[in-house]
């Protein structure tokens, strides 16, 4: 036995601890792959030993193997012995190992129970601190039911160090098991005056993560948490609790109202930079949440401004980023204040940081007006031209058209302008995304603004232009939709539109929804010329036309794609129908030469061109509700009288009452009984080279490259084989747009701007006259039409868009915990079934729920009673703050002087950060060596 | 909350990695390659205040980190941590770890990354801050060291013998001894 237990020691002095693991896989860098599994080898083998210590050292090295990406959950169950060691050096690399592979999903948990159950309770505070920490990384539905009993219990240990860790828990076990707030809530309530700081800031903490959810539940707490807010000196915990509060006042503003005062105080006295910036932010939410004017209200706001104002020019980039965070807040309700600061963003835009020009990007919204709309749409620009990495790009081009388009186009007083800028927009480089969102701004422009229209399709003209000749296409193909589109509509402003029809008809392989656009506005373009040269009478011409377009259709006919099918073959049996009648007309023609003009009716453009009459409107979003039903029309009567039910069967039964709502399912239901057909081998095979034969023949079919195809047709020396075709000489001249057009019209009103002034100087001569307002001087010459009106009660956004995300883990903390419980939930401790099984559960809570709003009617008025007098409490306490003070100064004047020391300590770190940040720079020469 | 703390080299490779969510360790890599990627290619001078990371988060997740020399420290967190609050934290972690490890660089992490854990667990337990008091945290760690040195004198001599044997790790002395001078030597006659 002696002789055993030596030869095991003699082997471990031989076996790899973490450290030569880590070395060798420093040593092994060319193949690292190959040592770690050789590694995982001897640690599968080491497990298997009976001792501990073996085992241990083996999940240590497998703990860090984790970190590299290697899956240890095979180890699951060693790492448990490990954890149930009785020393607690191994005790605690199998929980280190248990935090970071377990999860709550881990089957092996219900081995833990008992044994953290244990641990818990143990006496030694470091053995159940271990327990905690390791069993808040995986904590499982069942553990939480299983061991909150045992968690509550330590809420009351007489180690602070324990306490603490137990209030953290308690957080992890509400999110796990609901039911255990309630009865639980009274007690972590108590920790919240815990002598204990730490204990205390991790109370606050644990209360601020509930509030997250259904936050009215802690409005009772407001008092305490006042409280601590005007004596407490940790910063950490004065953080936390005015970040409560921010989420408190939207729901109480008398609760704001009292906030104000103290919030401004920290706000002025303050040093410390993360505790001014949550005081602003608290106190912005505070003004957001109070409507009705204050008297102090603009005082303020406007200190927060100032302040807001020191962070964003600091030289330190995080305060500068935060202070524009901050500054957003505030542009929703209270624009005016941060316009005042119009320079500081401006200048924000151009800071080398991206997150920060994003930050004053969002801010921009607000701060444009007629007068500087096109000088700040050029800095964008500018900056688009400069900006690399395509996030940033989309989101300039996003905002430009977002400030451009606010408000049905408010600031926008030159058209053209806002065109050219679109068009320079559309041949930049983006995202895949946003070429259809310049297409949708184009078109919308268009539509709402009709002076606009003639201009903007001349440059959709080019656009086409451009597209069609020129082989590298940089223009996004979305923005070709729009192009299209505008072209064919609004084809009476076109200057040449059988060049632009020429133009279109030279497209190549687009996305479906674009090429069945372009083959629809071809059509448009083509019965607009068609009047011309009818009116004309120049047969020969439109014949010729009309077989430029067949080629080009009968291309497009073939198309894989439905709709593109569908729109090419409308429009190429109409043209032909143009044709033979055209045919018929020229030749009646040369034979009846007296006939001078064919009567307008009698033109056959006139027909086509009724295909697409009538005009487009903007419509509001939920416009459809506003048209009344009309008389006589009763949307719930039947149109034809529901069939009787004769036939006895039932499936005959069911599929007469999903006539209307499923009708695929009754087709392949139908169509199963009857073709109940099994095909045997042969058959299968048949078919199958039936199929290959088709695929083989079929010209659309997409066939597979074998490899050895694909690698010679890539190879370098067939490239010489590819066939060339000749290029064509006689080319026409390459058409470049001018990028730069927008700028003209900056230029432009400058100069306005400068005749302006003059002709205002003029003015001033014979009156002061000051226009503080930047808009009154531009007045719009455009009018741009608007959306039709909403119908009363409908709202722009979905109304059904507030439902709770599932994804969110605090969903299950939403329980109002002023109602009464339910039954003792925890004592009563619910069946594993009924928890497994959601379904019956979610029933049973949405009937508890139902009970619950019957009862929290009453309760609310209640509720209301003792809201109100709890703030009259913290009023009167407020007036008793003196006496009040003085008389606990003597009781907590030990616990004072103790934080008094730790913040010396906390500044004395302050100030070594910078030497500390050299100091880690520097490795040490030995140790450096050591690794080598 | 804080959902995950990385921390990785300027080459990204992993010192240390917490997940307070759980990601399979596919995901965790991918995790840590794309947090890498986004933090390693901004400059020294900007905020340090991150938007974005797909993978882990969503909009409401914000990657705060700091860059000390060799190493970035990396915290996720949702909006219910002070940006500012956390970027402390992270300076009282590096500060702890500058204490308990006597000048700290990134071997110390290479090699000690089960003590880095444990140091870590001082100051954030499942995804909530225990503590930032510094002293506080450095009591409880060497407390715990003590308890550890204590049961290595109680449990059975044998083992510790064992223990001093292997603490003297004949091979990596070997090692000790060429390695500073022989690369040196060789890299001396090269160039």
């Amino acid at each position: 036995m002696a002789l055993k237990k030596v030869k095991g020691n003699i082997e471990r002095m031989f076996d790899k601890n973490l450290t030569d693991l880590v070395r060798g896989i420093r040593n092994n860098k060319e193949n690292e792959a190959k040592y770690i599994s050789q590694c995982m080898e001897d640690i599968k083998q080491e497990l298997r030993q009976d001792n501990l210590t073996v085992k241990s050292n083996a999940i240590a090295k497998l703990t860090y193997l984790q970190m590299l990406g290697y899956d240890i959950s095979w180890a699951g169950f060693n790492i448990i012995e490990v954890m149930s060691s009785n020393k607690f050096t191994l005790k605690r690399i199998g929980y280190l190992a248990a935090s970071q592979s377990f999860h709550c999903e881990s089957e092996l948990l219900m081995l833990t129970t008992n044994m953290i159950r244990k641990e818990l309770n143990s006496q030694n505070q470091y053995e159940s601190g271990l327990a905690l920490t390791s069993l808040s990384c995986y904590i499982s539905t069942d553990l939480a039911r299983d061991l909150s009993n045992d968690i509550l219990t330590l809420l009351s240990s007489t180690k602070p160090y324990i306490r603490k860790k137990a209030v953290l828990m308690m957080y992890k076990v509400f999110l796990k098991y609901p039911e255990a707030l309630r009865p639980s809530f009274p007690r972590l309530k108590e920790k919240l005056e815990d002598p204990d700081p730490g204990v205390q800031s991790a109370a606050v903490n644990v209360v601020c993560e509930l509030a997250r959810k259904n936050p009215k539940n802690y409005l009772s707490l407001a008092p305490v948490f006042f409280k601590l807010m005007t004596t407490s000196t940790n910063n950490w915990m004065l953080i936390k609790i005015i970040k409560l509060f921010g989420a408190l006042t939207p729901l109480e503003p008398r609760l704001g109202k009292k906030l104000i005062e103290p919030l401004t105080n920290l706000i002025h006295s303050t040093s410390a930079m993360s505790l001014l910036y949550e005081c602003i932010n608290t106190v912005i939410a505070v003004l957001i949440s109070i409507s009705s004017g204050m008297p102090n209200h603009a005082a303020s706001i406007q200190l927060c401004v100032q302040k807001l104002r020191i962070l964003i020019e600091d030289s330190d980039q995080n305060l500068k980023y935060l202070g524009l965070l901050a500054m957003s807040k505030i542009l929703k309700t209270h624009p005016k204040s941060v316009q005042a600061h119009k320079d500081l963003i401006l200048q924000c835009l151009e800071d080398k940081d991206e997150s920060i020009r994003l930050r004053a990007l969002d801010l921009l919204y607000g701060m444009v007006s007629k007068k500087n709309l096109m000088e700040i749409v050029k800095k964008l620009m500018v900056h688009m031209d400069k900006a690399e990495g395509t996030v940033y790009r989309d989101e300039l081009l996003s905002k430009i058209i977002l400030i451009c388009s606010q408000n049905n186009y408010q600031f926008i007083t030159n058209f053209e302008w806002y065109i050219t800028v679109l068009v320079e927009l559309a041949q930049m480089e983006f995202g895949s995304k946003q070429g259809h969102v310049i297409a949708a701004q184009l078109m919308d422009v268009c539509i709402r603004v009709l002076a606009i229209r003639s201009f903007a399709v001349t440059e959709m003209a080019q656009l086409l232009d451009v597209y069609s000749s020129t082989s590298q296409f940089t223009i996004m193909q979305d923005v070709l939709y729009a192009a299209a589109w505008l072209a064919g509509e609004f084809a009476s402003g076109l200057e040449d539109p059988e060049q632009t029809l020429r133009c279109m008809l030279k497209y190549k392989s687009l996305p479906q929804h674009i090429e069945s656009v372009f083959i629809h506005n071809i059509l448009k373009l083509f019965a607009h010329i068609l009047k011309k040269y009818e009116t004309a009478k120049q047969y020969e011409n439109i014949l010729e036309l009309c077989d430029t377009i067949n080629t080009k259709l009968s291309e497009s006919i073939k198309s894989a794609e439905l709709e593109v099918q569908e729109r090419a073959s409308t429009a190429l049996i109409i043209i032909n129908i143009v044709k033979e009648e055209i045919t018929a007309r020229k030749n009646s023609k040369l034979i009846d030469a007296d006939h001078d003009r064919p009567e307008e009716e009698d033109l056959i453009a006139g027909e086509i061109l009724s295909l697409f009459n009538g005009e487009l409107n903007p419509v509001a979003p939920k416009a459809q509700k506003k048209v009344p039903v009309p008389d006589g029309l009763d949307l719930d009567a039947w149109i034809n009288e529901p069939i009787e039910l004769t036939s006895d069967s039932d499936n005959e039964t069911d599929d007469m009452e999903n006539l209307f709502v499923k009708p695929e399912k009754f087709e392949s239901e139908n169509r199963n009984e009857k073709y109940k057909y099994e095909p045997t081998e042969d058959d299968l095979k048949k078919s199958r080279e039936a199929r290959k034969y088709e695929q083989q023949n079929n010209p659309h079919y997409l066939k597979g490259i074998t490899l050895s195809e694909r690698s010679s047709s890539n190879g370098n020396d067939n490239l010489e084989n590819i066939p060339v075709a000749e290029l064509n000489l006689n080319l026409p001249p390459l058409k470049v747009m001018n990028q730069k057009r927008s700028d003209k019209y900056l230029d432009l009103q400058k100069e306005e701007k400068k005749s302006k002034k003059k002709s205002k100087k003029k003015k001033k001569h014979r009156k002061s006259e000051s226009s503080s307002d930047d808009n009154a001087d531009l007045a719009p010459t455009v009018e741009v039409k608007r959306d039709l009106e909403l119908p009363e009660g409908a709202t722009l956004s979905d109304s059904d868009s507030d439902h709770n995300n599932l994804d969110d883990p605090h969903r299950a903390l939403d329980i109002d915990l002023d109602l009464p419980p339910v039954g003792d939930v925890m004592s009563k401790k619910v069946d594993r079934k009924e928890s497994k099984d959601k379904k019956v559960k979610n029933k049973s809570k949405k009937k508890e729920e139902r009970d619950k709003t019957k009862k929290s009617e009453k309760q609310k008025a209640k509720k209301k009673e003792k809201v109100e007098n709890l703030l009259k409490l913290t009023a009167e306490e407020e007036t008793k703050g003196g006496e009040e003070t003085k008389l606990e100064d003597k009781g907590k004047k030990p616990k004072k002087d103790k934080k008094k020391s730790k913040e010396k300590g906390k500044n004395k770190t302050r100030k070594s950060t910078s030497d500390y940040e050299e100091a880690l720079g520097i490795s040490t020469p030995t140790k450096e060596k050591y690794s080598n | 909350m804080i959902k995950a703390i990385l921390v990785f080299n300027n080459h990204g490779k992993p010192r240390l990695s917490k997940f307070y969510q759980y990601f399979a360790e596919d995901m965790q890599q991918q995790i840590i390659k794309e947090t890498f990627q986004l933090v390693s290619k901004r400059d020294d001078n900007v905020c340090n205040f991150l938007e974005g990371g797909s993978l882990i988060g969503g909009s409401d997740y914000k990657l705060i980190y700091r860059h000390y020399a060799t190493l970035y420290f990396v915290f996720c967190v949702d909006s219910s941590e002070s940006e500012l609050g956390i970027l402390d934290l992270i300076q009282v972690f590096v500060e702890t770890l500058d204490k308990c490890f006597e000048n700290v660089c990134e071997l110390d992490l290479i090699f000690h990354v089960d003590k880095v854990h444990f140091i870590l667990n001082e100051l954030v337990m499942g995804g909530m801050v225990l503590e930032t008091n510094m002293n506080e945290i450095l009591t409880r760690i060497e407390d715990q060291n003590k308890l550890e040195k204590q049961e290595a004198g109680i449990s059975a001599a044998p083992a510790r013998a064992v223990s001093a044997v292997k603490n003297m790790n004949i091979p990596q002395q070997i090692k000790d001894i060429k390695l500073p001078d022989l690369p040196q030597a060789i890299k001396d006659l090269k160039f």
